[in-house]
């Protein structure tokens, strides 16, 4: 029996959970002079955007920011059927030996960041890489763990979290799905 | 041989345009001809009796045009195969073309044949000997040897005469031995490195194209030469809208112009080649369907004598390549009754009777051949088939050799339950 | 969307205009690749991909190999003269021998028509058309079309002539294929003895004088003029040829708006296209370069491993 989504965050929740995550990313990389904020195709650049905005508000410094999508680095590509689309990556001017910060909407596996680990090494050498994500859901896969976490949540296998953002979707909202079959 | 046999063919349609002949009777095959026919005859004493009930007693398909490339290509067809390839389509007699290897340009070559077709004990085959030595286009060969040792025709099948002056020739040399001279058709700069019919097909498909102006123009030179000449000229596998236009013009003059068409150039379009399909590689190749149709309106109305199979076997290996590497030509004898039935009769273009003049009387009647009618006294050459079964083709149970053809898989109708030659059964349908 | 591409790709007159889309799509972001300091992405790691060209090519085969080897791909040339080709092996053979060596992928140059399609029907491995005698080079027409595209930004309602020995040409044809498929008007000019008869049922215009097709065009994609086809006596000399139909300065002076000028290449500077031309402010014939190493990788990628559907889930990632 598919459960009814639940809500975990919703649009103003979203958005204090964001200007939180920018003062930690901040604090973490200890300032923002050699930051680099790299979103995830696709939301996770969206999110790069929000905190890069929210930073200059309460910096008063421009974070450069770039995407990442990292399908061609994805270690299931053989296994996998069907092809995803490939989208942009964009990285704004060398990262050698700053710091970069990895931005994604959702933690699960940790596949997907270590594909973004991979692909980023083929940029350069940055000083060093953190990792903000809006939701970490559990389940790692692999040794993967976020510097800067939105929220937390106990998704087991089979259930999945979906994180909606206005320049896509409409609005802003996070919603949770225990378990049950999707239809 | 074996002692003839009488055979009594019980309660068929006996259906034979050489006699205006068409009802359900009975008819009576003794030492080899026919010995009575109509109503219905008791069965004499020893004699086999076979029910033709529901099914067309005529008289035996004739292929003028077939390749049974013996000599030379034994791994393909020999005349033994061939022949039995068609006994199993109903035809009771064969021409085969001089194009083998050796080519058949001289008496002792025709006298091979001849013997590998009596040796067969299936369809007869006739000896087509080569208008020119080696078919090379440059000295006659003797058709006056040839014909004594039992050539019914001449022809440099496979290639054209290029040489108007040799055509010439040949058509007035002809005349002597009252043989047709067959010319296939094919102005050879126009059709050079063709490889299907041009068109937008062949456009699309990147595959150079063969004009049907090619076989037109060659067409109308011949049929001038025979008005120069008054020899018989036969137009091979015809295959052009065009080309059926000029032979009308021709017949229309008295000029002697006979002309054949294909099973394939009356049921398929260029667009089977789609796909790269080599078995709808021949030559002439398939046409449009406005040329199709014209051809299929001269078969009714005669303008086309003759339907032919030009049968033409090819290895496997050989036709599994490159369509331009793969050569021309697929096997026709044990689908040119259905495939005539499909397209030509099902479809209400031309009679049964017509078809069967078509394919017996007019071929027997034009290159000189016992066979052709049921009258008293013919020769027992007799196809009894059944003009609705339908049935899928499937080329791996032909006799011939060859498995080439686009046929393959259709459900197609008519087919043939025995094949007499003879007064001889040569060939049975089993089930 | 589903069933991007299927198993091969052999030409673009059966492709739909979606799969055309989305290959230009996915070879967009696939540009950046070729700019990074490290010019390799894993995608393809331990894939295997056969260059068989029967047919010398160094461009269209050199363009492969760098999109094979940026996505990691394992490579082997194979050309004519060191094939068993020359020993006379049929391309069943060479078929069968392929597949058994497990390969992933083949990329097929051959002089024959169908050829690629013949290969593609006869074994397992996804095969790619880099040329099939005057077919189609359907990479090429891609190319073609990503070039035009990033110029424009659409092709809808664009004025594209292609101009020169369309008869034998296969990228005239897939060219004609894709560009009308992405909404293109397109037309052909050359002397007729070079042009396919049933030219019109392609649904091109036809101009007879290059000067015509210069007033109504927005770009030229000049092909290249083999020098067999004076052999063979299709046109009497270049210079002729040249002096008719060749894309000049001068002749675009007269142009009502500035043209975009294409070439397949190699160009033959002087009888087709001059050089000034050539190398002019509205040539691209550079950038198609660029896009033909962009749009293969499209094509690898989306070719290898089948592809029966698009899954929308996979585009998500990691959730």
């Amino acid at each position: 029996m598919p459960t009814a989504p639940t809500v975990v965050l919703n649009a103003r929740a979203l958005e204090r959970t964001v200007a939180r995550m920018a003062d930690e990313v901040v604090e973490r990389a200890d300032g923002t002079e050699n930051l680099v904020l790299v979103g995830i195709q696709r939301r996770g650049v969206q999110l790069a955007e929000r905190l890069g905005r929210m930073i200059a508000q309460h910096e008063g410094a421009t974070v450069p920011r770039g995407a990442l999508d990292i399908t061609l680095y994805r270690d299931d590509l053989q296994t996998v059927g069907p092809r995803p689309i490939v989208g942009k990556t964009v990285i704004p001017g060398a990262i050698d030996g700053r710091t970069v910060c990895i931005v994604d909407d959702v933690l699960y596996t940790g596949r997907t960041i270590r594909a973004a680990l991979d692909e980023l090494a083929d940029f350069g050498r940055p000083a060093r890489i953190m990792l903000a994500v809006l939701v970490d859901r559990g389940g790692r896969e692999l040794p993967i763990h976020a510097d800067v976490v939105g929220r937390s949540v106990d998704v087991p296998p089979g259930g999945r979290v979906d994180v909606l953002v206005s320049e896509l979707d409409g609005r802003d909202e996070v919603t949770m799905v225990i378990a049950g079959e999707e239809t | 041989m074996t002692e003839h046999r009488d055979v009594l063919l019980k309660g068929g349609r006996l259906l034979d345009p050489s006699s205006q002949l068409d009802g359900v009777g009975d008819l009576l095959v003794r030492d080899g001809k026919v010995e009575a026919f109509g109503g219905s005859i008791a069965a004499p004493d020893g004699a086999l009796v076979i029910d033709c009930k529901g099914q067309v007693v005529s008289p035996g398909f004739i292929d003028v045009h077939c390749h049974l490339r013996e000599p030379g290509r034994e791994d393909v067809e020999t005349i033994l195969t061939g022949a039995r390839a068609a006994a199993a389509g109903g035809f009771t007699a064969v021409c085969a073309m001089p194009n083998t290897d050796p080519v058949t340009d001289n008496q002792a070559a025709v006298g091979f044949v001849l013997k590998q077709g009596r040796a067969a004990e299936a369809a007869r085959v006739y000896p087509i000997g080569a208008i020119s030595i080696g078919q090379k286009g440059e000295r006659l060969a003797e058709f006056g040897e040839m014909v004594h040792a039992g050539a019914v025709a001449v022809s440099d099948d496979g290639k054209p005469v290029v040489s108007a002056q040799l055509m010439r020739t040949a058509l007035e040399y002809a005349r002597t031995f009252g043989i047709p001279v067959a010319d296939h058709c094919e102005e050879p700069t126009l059709a050079a490195g063709g490889a299907m019919h041009e068109g937008f097909v062949s456009a699309r498909l990147g595959l150079k194209g063969i004009p049907a102006e090619a076989e037109e123009i060659m067409a109308i030179r011949d049929i001038l030469l025979a008005r120069l000449t008054g020899g018989h000229v036969h137009l091979c596998h015809m295959s052009t809208k065009g080309s059926v236009e000029l032979i009308r013009w021709g017949k229309e003059r008295g000029i002697s112009v006979t002309a054949e068409a294909c099973p394939h150039h009356l049921s398929l379009t260029h667009e089977m080649v789609e796909g790269y399909n080599t078995n709808a590689k021949m030559n002439p190749p398939l046409r449009t369907a406005a040329d199709v149709e014209a051809v299929q309106q001269a078969v009714k109305d005669g303008t086309i004598d003759v339907i032919a199979t030009d049968h033409a076997p090819h290895h496997n290996d050989e036709k599994q390549r490159e369509f331009s590497d793969a050569p021309n030509g697929i096997v026709g004898l044990e689908t040119a009754l259905p495939v005539n039935v499909t397209w030509l009769v099902k479809s209400g273009i031309v009679s049964l009777s017509t078809l069967i003049e078509r394919m017996s009387c007019a071929p027997a009647r034009l290159f000189n051949l016992p066979g052709g009618s049921l009258r008293r006294g013919s020769a027992a050459d007799i196809t009894v088939f059944d003009p609705d079964q339908a049935w899928t083709v499937d080329p791996s149970a032909f006799l011939s050799k060859g498995r080439n053809t686009p046929y393959g898989g259709r459900i197609l109708h008519g087919r043939v339950g025995c094949t007499l030659v003879d007064g001889r059964i040569v060939y049975q349908r089993m089930g | 969307m589903s069933a991007p591409l299927g198993k091969d790709l052999l030409g673009l007159e059966h492709l739909s205009t979606e799969q055309i889309s989305l290959i230009l799509d996915t070879a967009e972001p696939l540009r950046e690749i070729s700019e990074r300091a490290i010019k390799k992405v894993p995608t393809l790691r331990g894939a295997t991909v056969v260059n068989l060209f029967f047919e010398a090519s160094t461009r269209t085969r050199i363009s492969f190999e760098f999109a094979e080897k940026r996505l990691s791909a394992d490579t082997v040339n194979v050309a004519t003269a060191a094939s068993s080709v020359t020993k006379g092996e049929t391309l069943v053979d060479t078929a069968k021998n392929l597949e058994a060596m497990k390969i992933d992928m083949v990329v097929i140059r051959h002089a024959s028509s169908g050829a690629a399609q013949f290969l593609a029907e006869r074994i397992e491995s996804n095969v790619i058309n880099a040329g099939d005698g005057t077919h189609e080079h359907p990479t090429q027409g891609l190319l073609d079309l990503l070039t035009l595209r990033r110029k424009f930004g659409t092709l809808a309602g664009k004025r594209v002539c292609i101009v020169g020995d369309v008869l034998h040409s296969r990228v005239a044809r897939s060219n004609i294929w894709g560009l009308t498929k992405l909404g293109a008007e397109v037309a052909v000019c050359g002397p007729r003895s070079l042009l396919p008869n049933a030219i019109a049922d392609f649904g091109v215009q036809v101009f007879d004088h290059i000067e015509d097709a210069i007033q109504w065009a927005d770009a030229l994609n000049v092909l290249r003029l083999q020098l067999e086809r004076m052999t063979a006596g299709y046109i009497p000399s270049q210079r002729e040829y040249n002096r008719v139909f060749g894309v000049s300065r001068e002749r675009l002076d007269r142009a009502p708006r500035d043209l975009v000028i294409m070439h397949p290449g190699p160009i033959n500077r002087g009888v087709e296209l001059d050089s000034d031309v050539a190398d002019g402010p509205h040539s691209v014939i550079l950038d198609q370069v660029t896009n033909g190493v962009a749009v293969r990788m499209a094509v690898l990628y989306l070719l290898a491993g089948h592809a029966p559907a698009l899954a929308e889930a996979a585009k998500g990632g990691d959730r």
